[in-house]
């Protein structure tokens, strides 16, 4: 099972646990979760689906490279970080 | 006059209340840290809304019940499935493209519908959709007669990249009779409830535009858009390129010329005067400065005939103060205004203009200001 963490910075708006999921893509880790907490979806994906701009997932060390439609692949042991990029002041 | 005012800034809501000597007390702020880019207290039942723009997480709405002091996160607005042939392009996500993205940048102006429409709001947003509610803020629909538009594809960025409601007039009226002002894309109304719109910015003029396009309704850039309350065909708007003015429900718009500028954001109409209107002049457009460095407020009293400057209260130059579109407001009496700027400046006046009191100089950049 991979294992997904959200950031503290997305703690602080909705409470989310880290979690074990057997999702193949981040996109379908992302819908469980979604289902669960509906209220996530807009803080982590816009109105299309896609990763918002300053956000940020790494899986096993490496940010996604599909930030559109969520395609990365999860293997079974992936350890995925959804985090804040930084930006702003 | 109104009692309880209402600041939204760059980094939260502060609301202050008045005694009777006129002065100001702030509350603890709500949501600090995070940018409030639109405030809406519902006169119909007392809700306090609050729209967010969140840096990380997108755009929240959050409401208080009136009577309670518990903040409940609602629904936003979400634009539906962008099509295919609409998709957005790297590097074209930008003013006026058909490829900007459909998704919410922005709350830009949030208003309730009519008395008889319990329920009902509207949100001008960025990029250009107007969304309505017919619950309180639970759910949002897009307007698509409005959105569906062949000219919304030449709207331009205007204030941000992407282009803008940032006004939404609910004619006291006739609740059906509903007018936007959008950066930039004109002004529009809809006779009927947002089933359908015209275009309605005759006599408007943008400058900046090649000049057989300058008078085209759809290029223009009306910064914000303010009607009279008692005399709703009196509408006026501080443009891009100088003042408009209509008194026919903005069949035609009349140029109007103001010293020390006519450039600004921020209008404010009198609720029982149509003729009489407050401005915050500015150098344009590529500077957006107090003219010499001088803050002022401008009235007009006859319709825009002569102005006249106030800034007694106001900080001596230098100061380089700049009030946004909707950092002006005027309460129902029409003799109290408050001001925000964007170098967190907040003022109050309780003599219609004429001489003004800092309430304080250092909040986050304001706004919006809206009385309660």
């Amino acid at each position: 099972m991979a294992h997904i963490f959200f950031a503290a910075s997305i703690q602080r708006h909705v409470a989310t646990p880290e979690r074990e999921t057997d999702a193949r893509t981040l996109g379908e880790a992302f819908a469980a979760i979604f289902a669960e907490q509906p209220r996530l979806r807009g803080y982590i994906v816009d109105d299309q689906g896609a990763l918002r701009k300053h956000l940020t997932v790494f899986v096993d060390g490496r940010p996604v490279l599909d930030r559109q439609h969520l395609s990365d692949t999860l293997s079974a042991d992936s350890r995925v970080h959804v985090i804040q990029a930084l930006s702003g002041g | 006059m109104s009692q309880r005012l209402l600041v939204g800034t760059r980094k939260g809501l502060f609301v202050l209340h008045a005694d009777g000597n006129g002065d100001w007390h702030m509350a603890e702020p709500h949501f600090l840290g995070d940018p409030v880019s639109m405030v809406l207290p519902d006169p119909r039942d007392g809700t306090l809304y609050a729209a967010l723009n969140l840096g990380h997480f997108g755009v929240k709405l959050h409401r208080q019940r009136g009577g309670s002091a518990e903040w409940e996160e609602c629904a936003v607005p979400v634009y539906p499935p962008q099509p295919a042939d609409m998709a957005v392009t790297d590097g074209a996500a930008t003013a006026g493209s058909p490829t900007i993205p459909w998704s919410l940048q922005q709350i830009w102006s949030l208003e309730p519908g009519g008395p008889d429409q319990p329920g009902v709001l509207w949100a001008g947003t960025i990029p250009g959709g107007l969304f309505r509610s017919d619950d309180g803020g639970d759910t949002w629909v897009l307007n698509r007669a409005l959105w569906d538009r062949e000219e919304r594809l030449e709207w331009a960025g205007g204030g941000y990249d992407a282009p803008g409601i940032h006004s939404v007039l609910v004619d006291p009226r006739d609740s059906q009779h509903v007018t936007v002002g959008v950066s930039s894309g004109g002004v529009w109304q809809s006779a009927d409830g947002g089933a359908t719109w015209r275009l309605t910015a005759e006599g408007m003029e943008a400058d900046y535009m090649p000049p057989e396009r300058r008078g085209d309704g759809n290029a223009q850039d009306p910064h914000r858009v303010m009607q009279c309350q008692a005399n709703p065909d009196v509408v006026w708007t501080q443009h891009h390129c100088g003042i408009f003015r209509s008194t026919d429900g903005a069949a035609r718009w009349h140029r109007i010329h103001a010293q020390p500028s006519s450039f600004g954001f921020a209008v404010a109409v009198h609720p029982h005067e149509p003729d009489t209107a407050w401005f915050v002049p500015a150098v344009k457009d590529q500077y957006r400065v107090p003219v010499d460095g001088k803050l002022v407020v401008t009235r007009t009293r006859d319709g825009g005939r002569s102005f006249e400057q106030f800034s007694n209260g106001l900080p001596p130059a230098p100061a380089y103060d700049l009030v946004y579109r909707h950092g002006l407001a005027i309460d129902e009496s029409g003799t109290r205004l408050a001001m925000g700027s964007t170098t967190g400046g907040l003022w109050s006046s309780d003599d219609s203009g004429e001489n003004w009191r800092l309430i304080s100089a250092h909040l986050p950049p304001v706004y919006c200001v809206r009385f309660a």
